[in-house]
């Protein structure tokens, strides 16, 4: 196996503020990874500056082999890397269709036909305007946007926030289904039940720094070291509930 | 019928019998031409402004340019009118085309400085360049010519001009909607409502800011040159920033995120023109001034804004 990302000792400010204090992390080719960790322990400030959103002052990030570190988010999503941000942002002023019209589609097995399969609500309402969408359909469409990239790589930014339980057993599903498209994925979650459950690995991050790697099952076992690593997430009873049904569905 | 293509057909049925119905209501066929003439370069600068959420403020050089090209190559070249609508149209095209570069990567009030002082280059180069373009009296020298279909010749008095310009204004409206409905319409559109969202899709932004900014300069050559015809002159007032602001004005008047709000902003812009200047010649855009602050305050989405409002609740 060989790794399509590679981000080595990523040290990332926002003005003055030091964010990220020498992240390195690693997703193998079919891997899911999780990234877990705190509210402001650098989660989604780590997946910006892998996509070139914000450059790390320092570090080095290789993507498919290619030194990907100063690149434009432009160029590196042409590589084959979907990013679905946190909050979805989808485009309010277009269409469910027209929003799918944006991405600079590579050619592959991801058409809008085939995601009209995968999301059947959305092709009931392609010609409605992205805002009118439930955050549910917002967050599909922010999915099927980003497979339209056909993506070797995905990265998604908690898909599970905001959304009533239900929905995010069929985000988590079909975020588990990415694997048997051959699709590698970095997760970043802060519910620790839901990233660990379809994750093979997993980091924890906290003030800017890994401090925890291995197999997602290993730290899934031992709830008490999630809570102390990953903090809220398991407590949140709604949730766990919720999450029970990802294991069960 | 979807309402939308009754509002077309509406329009266009109401802007092809123009000669027949405007002199009804008091108003006059080149009137017409004009309102038509200034829509389009407005259409071509709301790609910009409405569509793709760039600040252009200096529209009025490629406008301008395009009038330029128009009148010089009928002072110097030709007789044809066609040749000389291409020429202006690619004048100002081309120009927007060439400098798009060095706008493209700024953002925001510092796009538009640039659009304004790259407006105000050309419009000194066009006061002092007496020999050339006539300097601060403008280009005289030319006038509208006949046109020939075959055996047939049209002169282009008022009525047969105002269906030339129709004609243009066809071809130019047809091209907006068309790209408005396409990929690269809704990649605009995505642009403006989030760049980074575009970025990380694929786009590269500054590319496309770059179309966005030449589709308009054609657009606006295009209109310059009808503008030159229809004046039989061209002055250095038409490149100079404050006819860049007159197209803003018409734009946010109209409604920056409608098509055809630049139409309506034209024939409001227009219209105040002709009709209040004749009671207050000296400040009737004291009138349009007023009226734009109550359009930004209350009505941001302008007059059409308005009237969908109204249409939705009914």
């Amino acid at each position: 196996m060989s790794a399509v990302l590679k981000a080595e000792n990523l040290q990332t400010f926002y003005g003055k503020s030091h964010i990220l204090h020498g992240v390195s992390i690693e997703v193998e080719e079919g891997e899911l990874v999780t990234l877990l960790g705190r509210n402001g322990a650098g989660k989604t400030t780590t997946l910006r500056s892998l996509v070139g959103l914000t450059a790390p002052r320092q570090g080095k990030v290789e993507i498919f082999g290619q030194d990907t570190t100063h690149w434009p988010a432009y160029k590196i999503s042409r590589l084959g890397v979907g990013y679905v941000p946190e909050g979805r942002k989808i485009f309010p002023n277009l269409t469910v269709l027209e929003n799918l019209s944006v991405p600079m589609a590579r050619p592959g097995r991801w058409t809008i036909d085939r995601i009209f399969e995968l999301f059947p609500n959305l092709g009931e309402r392609r010609n409605s305007w992205g805002r009118q969408l439930s955050g549910g359909e917002q967050e599909m469409l922010a999915i099927a946007r980003a497979l339209l990239l056909n993506p070797k790589l995905l990265l998604l930014d908690e898909p599970s926030q905001g959304l009533a339980p239900l929905l995010v057993r069929d985000v988590f599903r079909v975020v588990a289904s990415m694997r048997e498209e051959g699709i590698s994925v970095l997760l970043v979650e802060q519910n620790a039940r839901f990233g660990l459950d379809v994750a093979d690995r997993v980091y924890v991050l906290n003030d800017g720094e890994v401090v925890h790697s291995g197999s997602a099952r290993e730290l899934a076992a031992d709830e008490q070291r999630v809570r102390a690593l990953a903090g809220a997430g398991t407590e949140e009873g709604e949730s766990a509930v919720a999450a029970q049904g990802v294991t069960t569905a | 019928m979807s309402k939308r293509a009754y509002v077309n057909i509406v329009i266009w049925a109401l802007l092809l019998t123009v000669p027949a119905w405007l002199p009804l209501i008091g108003g006059y066929t080149a009137l017409a031409s004009r309102i038509l003439i200034f829509a389009l370069c407005t259409m071509g600068l709301n790609l910009l402004l409405g569509f793709t959420g760039v600040m252009s403020f200096g529209q009025a050089a490629y406008f301008g340019l395009g009038g330029y090209g128009a009148g010089l190559i009928l002072v110097h070249l030709t007789s044809n009118m066609w040749i000389a609508v291409i020429v202006g149209t690619l004048a100002g095209g081309i120009a927007a085309v060439v400098l798009g570069p060095i706008l493209m990567n700024r953002r925001g009030i510092y796009f538009a400085m640039i659009t304004v002082a790259i407006g105000q280059i050309f419009y000194f180069v066009a006061a002092r360049w007496d020999s050339f373009t006539g300097g601060q009296d403008g280009l005289t020298g030319f006038s509208r010519m006949p046109l020939h279909f075959g055996s047939i010749t049209v002169n282009l008095t008022a009525v047969p001009f105002y269906y030339f310009v129709l004609f243009f204004f066809a071809i130019g409206a047809a091209a907006v909607a068309m790209l408005l409905n396409s990929p690269l319409g809704h990649t605009f559109v995505a642009i403006r409502e989030n760049r980074r969202r575009a970025a990380f899709l694929g786009i590269h932004v500054e590319r496309y800011i770059w179309a966005s900014f030449g589709i308009a300069g054609f657009l606006c050559g295009l209109a310059g040159a009808l503008n030159a015809l229809q004046n039989n002159f061209i002055s250095p007032m038409d490149l100079y920033w404050v006819a860049s602001g007159n197209f803003v004005i018409m734009a946010v008047l109209g409604g920056m995120r409608s098509f055809w709000g630049p139409l309506v902003g034209s024939i409001i812009f227009i219209g105040f023109q002709d009709y209040v200047s004749s009671i207050f010649p000296n400040n009737w855009e004291t009138f349009i001034g007023a009226l734009f602050i109550i359009v930004v305050l209350f009505f941001p989405n302008g007059v059409l804004g308005i009237i969908r409002r109204k249409a939705k609740v009914a």
